[in-house]
């Protein structure tokens, strides 16, 4: 979607400021907010993409004011009560007003959550058709506006640029957004800064992509 | 709380009385009433990232690279593969990828899109790195915001940016710093800062790492 998370080569939010020495947490809320968003995530009932839509879906203006993990925690609220795991009355009191619903993986025991942070959870997938694309291939990200989620950055939409790696198969996080799964090929397409911004461009600099093969479509050689 | 300069972090009420702190107390009692979290569990991501999982991390695979021309190919060649030998991996870094700094070129990486990050080499995010600011500027005029960093680097290098709109999550390997030809791996990861590793920085001189 067309949301503010999208926001390369937006203009005017002002300097860069990295703070010196920033600890790992700047309050204690932050801690629980990340732990609870990835202990809720591991119950299966949403996946990392509907997280992802869930925080993109928050008004823009909110979105832009509110710190990083006041976006987590607004987004975790709700897709839980998105996924009738609890309901605002039960938010706004703390205290549970009806059973629990029964979800699709158990929680997380204090075992179960070293071996989710060791392991991780691949995104690469066999793949169901050969790769459309090849190192060395010219391709055009194609111009869309999905009311959905999409990886796909506005600012590369329209653009021709050249595959730089294909990284196999992966999870369609347009699709597993609305809990589908079809993998499709992954590539880093690369794109001259002129392609992206026209002239005045900085001409040393190239902007890669991650481009799932459902964004991509043949462009012609270059002349 | 650390004073911090970041304008919207820290502490804040939102305009439209939201209030993380009390609202998130209030979703754990109510998640571990209802049998959904466990808060043993919850400690344990905690105290992962709090402690265990951070840039100390990265700077150690770098430091092999620098000191091991066979670590350093297979980690171009499979940054997953290589990270897992010196055992990191897991969450948030499923699928690495290390781009190497050269002295032509220099490589940035960003998430335009939300914060994506190398968490088992890097830890989380800093807060910089998740905010507009850097989203939307690294793009379009990545050697502006190298100078918020202190950064100039020569008009002749070129700059690569990589935005990393997958689950593939990137690591800059630096250059490695002039005078460093005998130094152990342990003072040579020393050199290298989570900027260095963002394309942010350069790993330091090692004068400087010891001032």
């Amino acid at each position: 979607m067309n949301g503010a998370q999208d926001l390369g080569g937006a203009m005017g939010f002002g300097p860069v400021r990295p703070e010196k020495e920033e600890p790992v947490f700047h309050a204690p809320w932050e801690e629980r907010t990340l732990a609870l968003t990835l202990a809720a995530g591991a119950l299966g009932e949403w996946s990392i993409d509907e997280g992802r839509y869930a925080r993109e879906s928050l008004h823009p203006a909110l979105y832009l004011n509110a710190s990083y993990y006041e976006i987590w925690l607004r987004a975790l609220e709700r897709l839980l009560r998105e996924k009738a795991l609890l309901d605002e009355k039960e938010l706004e009191s703390g205290r549970a007003l009806s059973p629990a619903t029964k979800t699709r993986r158990t929680k997380l025991s204090a075992d179960d959550a070293r071996r989710l942070m060791a392991n991780g959870t691949p995104y690469r997938r066999e793949p169901s058709a050969p790769a459309r694309f090849a190192v060395g291939s010219r391709v055009r990200a194609k111009v869309i506006n999905p009311q959905g989620h999409t990886r796909l950055p506005r600012y590369a939409r329209g653009k021709e640029g050249t595959v730089e790696r294909v990284h196999g198969a992966h999870v369609f996080p347009d699709a597993s957004a609305r809990g589908k799964n079809e993998p499709v090929w992954l590539y880093t397409v690369a794109f001259p800064a002129r392609e992206l911004w026209g002239e005045g461009a900085d001409p040393t600099l190239t902007v890669s992509i991650e481009a799932f093969e459902p964004y991509l479509e043949p462009a012609a050689p270059k002349s | 709380m650390p004073s911090c300069a970041c304008p919207s972090e820290h502490g804040r009420v939102a305009t439209d009385g939201y209030d993380p702190a009390a609202r998130v107390k209030a979703l754990e009692q109510l998640l571990v009433e209802k049998g959904y979290v466990d808060p043993a569990a919850l400690d344990v991501i905690v105290e992962t990232y709090a402690h265990e999982v951070g840039p100390m991390n990265g700077a150690k695979v770098v430091a092999r690279a620098w000191t091991d021309p066979d670590f350093r190919a297979r980690l171009l060649a499979d940054g997953t593969a290589a990270a897992a030998e010196l055992g990191f991996g897991g969450r948030g870094g499923e699928h690495i990828v290390v781009v190497e700094n050269t002295s032509r070129l220099h490589n940035l990486i960003v998430c335009t899109l939300c914060s994506c990050y190398p968490w088992p080499l890097l830890g989380l995010p800093p807060v910089w790195y998740k905010s507009p600011p850097y989203r939307s500027r690294a793009v379009i005029e990545p050697r502006a915001v190298l100078r918020d960093f202190g950064v100039v680097l020569p008009e002749t290098t070129a700059i690569r940016v990589w935005d990393s709109t997958a689950e593939t999550r990137y690591l800059v390997l630096p250059l490695r710093p002039e005078g460093t030809g005998g130094l152990s791996e342990d003072r040579l990861a020393a050199l290298v800062t989570r900027e260095a590793m963002i394309g942010t920085g350069l790993a330091l001189a090692p004068a400087r790492a010891d001032a």
